[in-house]
């Protein structure tokens, strides 16, 4: 037998929260946090490693498991492929970071806060690596556990309420989904996702199965009109878990349109398309000219993170290769630069214990490492060509250009937008003169600070400039997963004439 | 001939309930011995159960009395929870004042009225059942007599209770008006149309059941009952009548008047539906533990009964793992609630749990996995539960059962993350005493070990059940 390395991938975190769970904690906790930073370092290079093997010119789920679980019917299966072996390595990149910057932002219950974490990379790599409905269901909705006492055990004021808005809007929008994959069980006798891909599922059903999806999905990325929880739940969110958030969280509901909603029922995709644009390009143009109004650094990014989210939905129902492929990476590009921002926002939070952008104006004489790294990711969120913000946004566009102009003129629009309130969140916060009195005492990045966000930084500039290696991992199942697509929509259409 | 080997565990439970209560008359402080005994002899009730799992249906006593694979499993799973029952809850008795040597008896003879009812194959047995069961439940309730609360919810559970029973045996004299027999197997076999006399008698069984595991609208006892009985025997209110009130259900609709589906789906339907939404839109309010699980139970009551109103055998056995895993959270839930004790004296409000992570971590912890696990969050045996009974319900394509279960349950998970953030977010109070004995921390770690692993083995419950086919 082979060694089940996509197995060991989601569940060496796990253990790891196990093992913190047994350790007695001390006064410092140093011991705890170097174990949890030695396990999410092991399972980023195992991912690394994953990703070298990979094979990079097939289009098929690489290192299927399959095991026996459910009455014999549903089992456990994972496995991955080029569209989402770059989600993985996402989430154990930026897990490490989060646990790096626990040292400055969590005060209390140290160990339980790891243990979250943990937990967390668990579930998220398990919704990347699900081959099977049903274990895909149980890891997305599992995750609503940990991330639910992130934000409210070691949230802001409103914690409370963020938690709540956040654990029910998102179990609300899933149980529907649930009903849905029942329904497939029944219809298609299995909910392994090869098997579905092969048969296909009847058009009849489709489309009230793709809304069933879409709820889920849709309060999830968050689209508008349900994006409301999203700002709450960042703003209160202590930084690990709006990283969490921003990062991967929103990236599960991109990556389950792409898999389910576009693979699974091709004809009801191809029907709901004039809808997915509407709402997308509300949600880029509103969400944007609301982060403008924003007073709190944090909302405003929360807001950016909708209008950017706007984009990927966009791209991954133009159904052409450069939106997907676009999409994907936009994904990772808005996963690195929001984790960033959100980092960033941590460290002046840390020194001035405020959020609110009138409280600073000026810090690039006292902090001019930050002034760097900051506007190195505010270009990544703008989408500056040379970083990764703009190749995601570009691709995008392109695909958006071949199937509807006047969406993707809606979107430019969006993209001017975020530049406006991004650069002009950069212009407050760190030019102007330094005139408020506790501003002048704030200290530099220290070496942590600057190791995290130059681990960021890096990648966004690499992969703007040469994005090839992403790309060779993608396109093959992209363009694979485009022709399966086609070719279901034209034998519909062919069934109906 | 009447094979009387195979009603050894009910003949072994009576002999021990009579020596049990020599034992309390003619030995003095004899309380303690009663209590070990007793559950010492449903220990040995449980190796005696199991011998019977390979016995395939034997009817005895006229075809009154039916020894399947259904009624063993169901008596199992009965005889364990009121194990762990007794096991919790010694150190509460004596707390309270309530260790005599009566409870013990009590808890026993109700435990053989309801292996009783779960056997029985007549209707004239399932009411003798029943009313063993009941009667113990009465006194049980009223058990802390000097307790007002606890005197009069005894009162009003006999009250309501003979009503309901009276309901039911007008239905059992109906069917047998309308049958000619009050043997399950005649009934299906002598009823060849619909007739409105009958329906009207499967409607007053029906409403008698539904009031013992209180569905609604036939639920008005429950808070009152829960919130005033000792919490031990809430615990086993909350549990076990429960389980043999399901099983009941199952063998009288499903056995003789399996062909009536027409007559009964819906009201079915209807129970598990008011009971889902009612249940839990109640309990968002309540402030006290005890109400609040009275309610919880009356929406998880809901979703068993939606397995059950489905009409096939994967219908009746997802409800049957549905109870299974039921049993197991409030075992969980009960044992945490024996754990809030400070200088004697038990607490039961949710403002009570306050800031609870603090000074009781691991608590806290099996609490919230618990609480988690009721709410149907995956990857707990909650979720499981919930999953076996939609799968169970969206083939027969009732998807509109489906999406009112799956939506109050995420109205059920607002009022247990009110309970979660009430232990982990608010601010601590006082320190709880911590000299729980082993029984009761045995049953806790046990039940949230339980849930908590489910996920690793979960054919191993369903491979069990699969075995019931009543169809």
């Amino acid at each position: 037998m082979e060694f089940p390395i996509i197995s060991s991938l989601i569940l060496l975190p796990f253990v790891g929260s196990l093992f913190i769970f047994f350790v007695k904690s001390n006064k410092s906790n140093n011991s705890i946090k170097y174990v949890s930073l030695f396990i999410t370092l092991a399972n980023f290079i195992l991912s690394i490693y994953l990703w070298i093997i990979f094979d990079k010119s097939s289009s098929n789920f690489q290192f299927v498991e399959n095991r026996e679980w459910l009455m014999g019917l549903i089992n456990y299966k994972v496995g991955i492929d080029g569209i989402s072996i770059l989600f993985v390595i996402l989430t154990t990149l930026v897990t490490p970071l989060c646990v790096l910057s626990v040292n400055s932002t969590i005060k209390y219950k140290l160990k339980e806060f790891l243990i979250a974490i943990l937990l967390m990379e668990t579930l998220m790599i398990g919704v990347f690596c699900s081959m099977d409905l049903v274990v895909f269901y149980l890891f997305f909705e599992g995750g609503l556990i940990p991330m639910f006492l992130i934000i409210g055990i070691w949230g802001g004021e409103r914690r409370v309420y963020s938690a709540f808005k956040f654990f029910l809007y998102t179990l609300l929008g899933s149980v529907l989904m649930l009903v849905a994959i029942l329904t497939i069980y029944w219809i298609a006798g299995t909910t392994d996702i090869e098997k579905l891909y092969e048969m296909g599922i009847s058009s009849e059903y489709q489309k009230i199965l793709w809304l069933a999806f879409f709820s889920s999905f849709a309060v999830k990325t968050p689209m508008w009109p349900v994006h409301t929880w999203l700002p709450d739940a960042h703003v209160e969110a202590p930084t690990a878990g709006s990283v969490l958030l921003a990062a991967i969280l929103l990236k599960m509901a991109g990556y389950g349109f792409i898999r389910f909603s576009v693979g699974l029922f091709p004809v009801a995709s191809e029907y709901f398309v004039p809808l997915v644009y509407t709402l997308s390009i509300i949600a880029i143009i509103y969400t944007s000219l609301v982060a403008l109004m924003q007073e709190d650094m944090k909302k405003l990014i929360a807001y950016s993170s909708v209008a950017h989210m706007g984009f990927v939905t966009l791209g991954i129902f133009t159904m052409t290769e450069q939106g997907i492929e676009g999409s994907i990476f936009q994904m990772i590009s808005h996963g690195l630069v929001s984790a960033a921002l959100f980092l960033s926002v941590g460290v002046i939070y840390e020194r001035n214990h405020s959020r609110i952008i009138k409280d600073y104006g000026g810090l690039v004489s006292v902090m001019p490492n930050y002034a760097v790294v900051l506007m190195i990711f505010t270009l990544g969120a703008v989408g500056l060509p040379g970083t990764t913000g703009f190749v995601g946004e570009f691709l995008i566009l392109m695909g958006t250009f071949k199937k509807s102009f006047l969406a993707a003129f809606l979107a430019s629009i969006g993209v001017i937008l975020s530049a406006a309130y991004m650069l002009w969140l950069y212009r407050r916060v760190i030019f102007g003169k330094l005139e408020k009195s506790n501003l002048i005492t704030m200290g530099d990045l220290n070496k942590s600070e600057m190791l995290i966000l130059w681990i960021l930084a890096i990648p966004i500039l690499v992969f703007g400039f040469y994005p090839e290696p992403l790309f060779n991992t993608i396109t093959q199942s992209v363009t694979n997963f485009l022709d399966m697509y086609n070719s279901n929509i034209e034998i519909y259409l062919a069934n109906k004439e | 001939m009447i094979n009387l080997n195979f009603v050894y565990p009910e003949i072994f439970l009576s002999i021990s309930l009579m020596v049990m209560l020599l034992i309390g008359v003619f030995k003095k402080e004899s309380s303690n011995i009663v209590y070990i005994l007793s559950i010492f002899s449903l220990i040995i009730l449980l190796v005696l159960n199991f011998n019977l799992f390979d016995k395939r249906e034997i009817y005895l006593f006229n075809e009154g009395f039916k020894i399947d694979f259904l009624s063993t499993f169901m008596k199992v799973l009965i005889i364990s929870s009121g194990i762990f029952v007794m096991l919790s809850s010694s150190i509460y008795l004596k707390a309270t004042k309530i260790f005599k040597i009566e409870y013990p008896i009590l808890l026993l003879s109700s435990i053989l009225g309801m292996m009783i009812m779960i056997s029985s194959n007549d209707l004239i047995v399932f009411y003798m059942g029943l009313e063993l069961q009941s009667l113990a439940l009465y006194v049980l309730a009223s058990f802390n007599r000097d307790n007002q609360l606890s005197s009069e919810s005894g009162l009003k559970y006999f009250v309501l209770s003979a009503l309901s029973s009276g309901l039911l045996l007008y239905g059992c004299s109906l069917i047998y008006g309308f049958s000619g027999t009050t043997n399950f197997n005649q009934i299906s076999l002598n009823i060849n149309e619909v007739q409105y006399g009958l329906t009207l008698g499967i409607v007053f069984i029906l409403v008698g059941l539904s009031f013992k595991i209180s569905a609604v609208p036939f639920h008005m006892w429950a808070p009152d009952v829960y919130a005033g009985s000792p919490t031990s025997v809430t615990m086993f209110f909350a549990i076990l009548p429960k389980v043999a009130a399901l099983t009941v259900f199952i063998k009288f609709l499903y056995i003789p008047f399996i062909n009536l589906i027409d007559q009964w789906q819906i009201i079915l339907i209807f129970l598990s539906i008011s009971s889902m939404i009612f249940g839990a839109v109640a309990a968002i309010g309540q402030e006290n533990l005890k109400r609040l699980m009275a309610y919880s139970s009356i929406s998880h009551m809901g979703f068993a009964l939606a397995g059950l109103s489905v009409g096939t055998n994967e219908g009746i056995q997802s409800s049957i793992v549905y109870v299974s895993i039921y049993l197991v959270m409030n075992l969980a839930f009960f044992s945490c609630l024996f754990m809030l004790k400070r200088n004697n004296s038990y607490f039961e409000n949710i403002d009570d749990l306050s800031g609870l992570s603090k000074n009781h971590p691991l608590l806290s912890l099996s609490m919230m996995i618990t609480l988690f696990s009721l709410a149907g969050i995956p990857p707990l045996a909650g979720f499981f539960a919930k999953f076996y009974i939609f799968l169970a319900v969206v083939k027969e394509e009732m998807y509109f059962l489906a999406i009112i279960g799956l939506l109050s349950t995420v109205i059920a998970a607002f009022y247990y993350l009110r309970i979660i953030k009430i232990i982990y977010f608010d601010p601590e109070k006082e320190k709880f005493d911590s000299d729980h004995n082993i029984g009761l921390k045995f049953t806790l770690i046990i039940s949230t070990i339980l849930i908590l692993i489910y996920f690793v083995f979960p054919s191993s419950l369903t491979n069990v059940i699969s075995n019931i086919n009543i169809l």
